[in-house]
């Protein structure tokens, strides 16, 4: 026998007569929060990434796109697409949670290949404030698993010695979340 | 593996100044986070009840769950296999990094591989796994084993740290002990290996039967390196880490990171599906590994300790733990749920005194983000090691100890009897100073006696 028949089997019979319970699903589907984006913008922080709110984002990105610069192919900035090495990886997102501070990446023209946000020192990542979604249903509701998903929430970080944070273990050291509108 | 037993390797670890502050440290400061975090959720009962229902579905559908898991991963360009052991598991991996030509694989943290001795079998077959986890990675260098599910080295101060490093991958330099400096040494050693390492090995903290999607939730960076930049990407699987549907995610990944390292979410979180036409790895392999996990599902009561999803929660707040440490588990999972899953992925032959390593204080249930209600498996584990033990051996004099005792008490001519007896020094109710009994009094008091009992004052008045 197979060992997937094997398994299978054993699990048929070890399950056999296992009442099939209902997922209560009346935790909160949003949080309700009047001001998602503020909420957002002030979890964001508590990761020690730093938060930007503008309405225009061309003078804040220029200050931090410095050296060799790669970006998302739907972002509109003047920075080649791909790169081998870069500094610095220029992004959007697929959209945001306000209620734990995350950034959600998919791999769509906004986001880039998941290569492009992991490999550089600093990751800068645009967000829409109508992309500030206020909880993890809301988000869910939203995403769709056809492309591969990263929840990004704040800077690389270890605790694994003595428990004292560390930033930028292998992730980018430094994020920095420019939020328009 | 077999142990000296929890009774003979606590005390071992007791003795342990150094460990035991380091425990205390990082047990308390965890705790707190984590109820700071808990606090902020006003659902969040609303949110445990939901995460053990979608386990306890997951588990009463297991069969169906699977298939569709595996349907969905193949559908996505992935390739499914199934181990019903460590040694099958450990062998299906091999040949697939020797297929690609492999000498070395990275790996990400993963309690699984680590179940299944991955490394060791790995290395047998001439191929080296390099652990990418800092925490890991000080392990590894150091060939020690891990003391606590989601910080292995909390045993280890800076100081340790520092001349582990010295002595292996920063040799001949001087490092001071800032742990920023300790983990910049380690990010330089392990950067080279990730561009240029074609084979890495996962675990999986959650797989979803109706996408096919894998789940790794991490804090480093190390789990996107790992199941982005090789072009073979192999994930093992508990086949209990199953969940239905793609809207389970929602409730799991809020109780999750809250539970475990106390923040709001974990830096980051993949997912992916198959395999994607230029993003990511070019070969996706799932191994399904049972290793004594439907032997659990098949007790009732014990079956619970499958809805576990590695939090550690459970660990920080546990009064023997927070003492022993994980060592004396002598397990890859400690604290109470490792006493409750230890022996029933062993089916009771190892492990067999670890439901009895704990005061069955509740506070283990009290944190457990799916619920599991860790006190009644330990009292049931108890009762099913008693019922298989046999003449021999310290369980079976406890047990005709108890029988003798049960008589004792079962009328009131034998007690008085008993009574009067242990007044004399001797029977079934005295001190007891020898073989295995001995241990049950070394850590209790046995209750004085009075002289005289009210029953027999009131019969002389």
């Amino acid at each position: 026998m197979s060992a997937r028949e094997e398994i299978l089997g054993r699990v048929r019979a070890a399950v056999d007569g296992a009442a099939v319970p209902e997922v209560p699903r009346n935790y909160r589907h949003t949080s309700g929060v009047a001001d998602p984006v503020a909420l957002f913008c002030e979890r964001v922080s508590d990761y020690r990434a730093t938060v930007h709110r503008v309405s225009d984002p061309a003078t804040v990105l220029a200050e931090l796109c410095t050296g060799r610069v790669a970006r998302a192919p739907g972002v509109e900035w003047d920075a080649p697409t791909d790169l081998d090495d870069p500094d610095t990886a220029l992004t959007g997102c697929a959209l945001a949670i306000a209620d734990t501070g995350t950034i959600v990446l998919d791999g769509g023209p906004l986001s880039g290949r998941r290569a492009l946000t992991l490999i550089p020192d600093h990751h800068v990542c645009i967000v829409r404030a109508d992309q500030v979604v206020s909880s993890v249903p809301e988000a869910f509701e939203r995403l769709a698993p056809a492309h591969p998903i990263t929840f990004v929430s704040g800077p690389s970080a270890t605790s694994d010695i003595e428990l004292q944070r560390v930033e930028g273990v292998h992730g980018p050291r430094k994020l920095d979340v420019v939020l328009v509108g | 593996m077999a142990g000296t037993g929890f009774p003979a390797a606590a005390r071992e670890a007791l003795a342990d100044s150094q460990l035991r502050h380091n425990l205390r440290h990082a047990t308390t400061t965890i705790r707190a986070k984590r109820n700071a975090v808990v606090a902020e959720l006003p659902d969040w009962e609303e949110l445990r009840e939901a995460g053990a229902a979608i386990k306890d579905r997951a588990l009463a559908t297991l069969p169906e769950q699977l298939e569709r898991l595996e349907a969905a991963v193949e559908r996505a360009g992935g390739t499914v296999h199934w181990a019903r052991d460590a040694s099958e598991a450990n062998q299906i991996v091999a040949g697939i990094a020797r297929s690609h030509g492999a000498r070395e694989l990275i790996k990400v943290k993963s309690l699984a591989t680590d179940e299944i001795k991955l490394n060791e079998a790995l290395a047998a077959q001439g191929i080296s796994a390099i652990e990418t986890d800092l925490a890991e990675l000080i392990i590894q260098l150091g060939d020690d084993s891990q003391s606590h599910i989601l910080v292995p080295a909390i045993h280890k101060n800076r100081q340790e740290i520092r001349e582990l490093f010295e002595r292996t991958i920063a040799e001949g330099e001087e490092l001071g002990t800032d742990p920023e400096a300790l983990t910049e040494v380690a990010r330089r050693h392990l950067r080279r290996k990730f561009l240029t390492t074609p084979v890495a090995v996962s675990g999986a903290n959650f797989g979803v039967a109706e996408t096919g999607t894998v789940c790794v939730v991490e804090s480093e960076g190390n789990g996107r390196f790992c199941t982005t930049l090789p072009e073979v990407l192999i994930t093992v699987m508990g086949i209990e880490k199953v969940v239905p549907e793609w809207r389970d995610m929602e409730v799991m990944l809020q109780l999750l990171p809250r539970s475990s390292t106390g923040e709001r979410m974990n830096p980051y979180t993949s997912l992916w599906t198959g395999v994607t036409e230029g993003d990511g790895p070019r070969e996706f392999h799932l191994v399904l590994l049972d290793n004594g996990r439907t032997s659990a599902l098949a007790d009732e009561v014990g079956r619970q300790a499958l809805r576990c999803i590695r939090c550690s929660a459970c660990l920080n707040v546990c009064p023997v733990y927070s003492r022993t440490g994980g060592h004396a588990y002598e397990s890859v999972y400690p604290g109470p749920i490792g006493a409750i899953l230890t022996p029933q992925l062993h089916e009771l032959r190892e492990g067999t005194s670890l439901p009895w390593a704990s005061s069955l204080c509740g506070a283990c249930y009290e944190v457990c983000p799916v619920k599991i209600d860790i006190p009644s498996v330990l009292v049931h584990l108890r009762g099913r090691v008693l019922a298989q033990s046999t003449d021999h051996g310290p369980q079976s004099t406890e047990r005709a100890t108890m029988r003798l005792i049960a008589r004792a008490f079962g009328t009131r001519r034998r007690y008085e009897a008993a009574q009067r007896l242990r007044r004399l020094g001797t029977g079934p109710l005295t001190k007891l100073p020898f073989g295995a009994l001995a241990g049950w009094t070394a850590t209790r008091d046995l209750p004085d006696i009075p002289k005289q009992t009210f029953r027999e004052w009131w019969r002389e008045r």
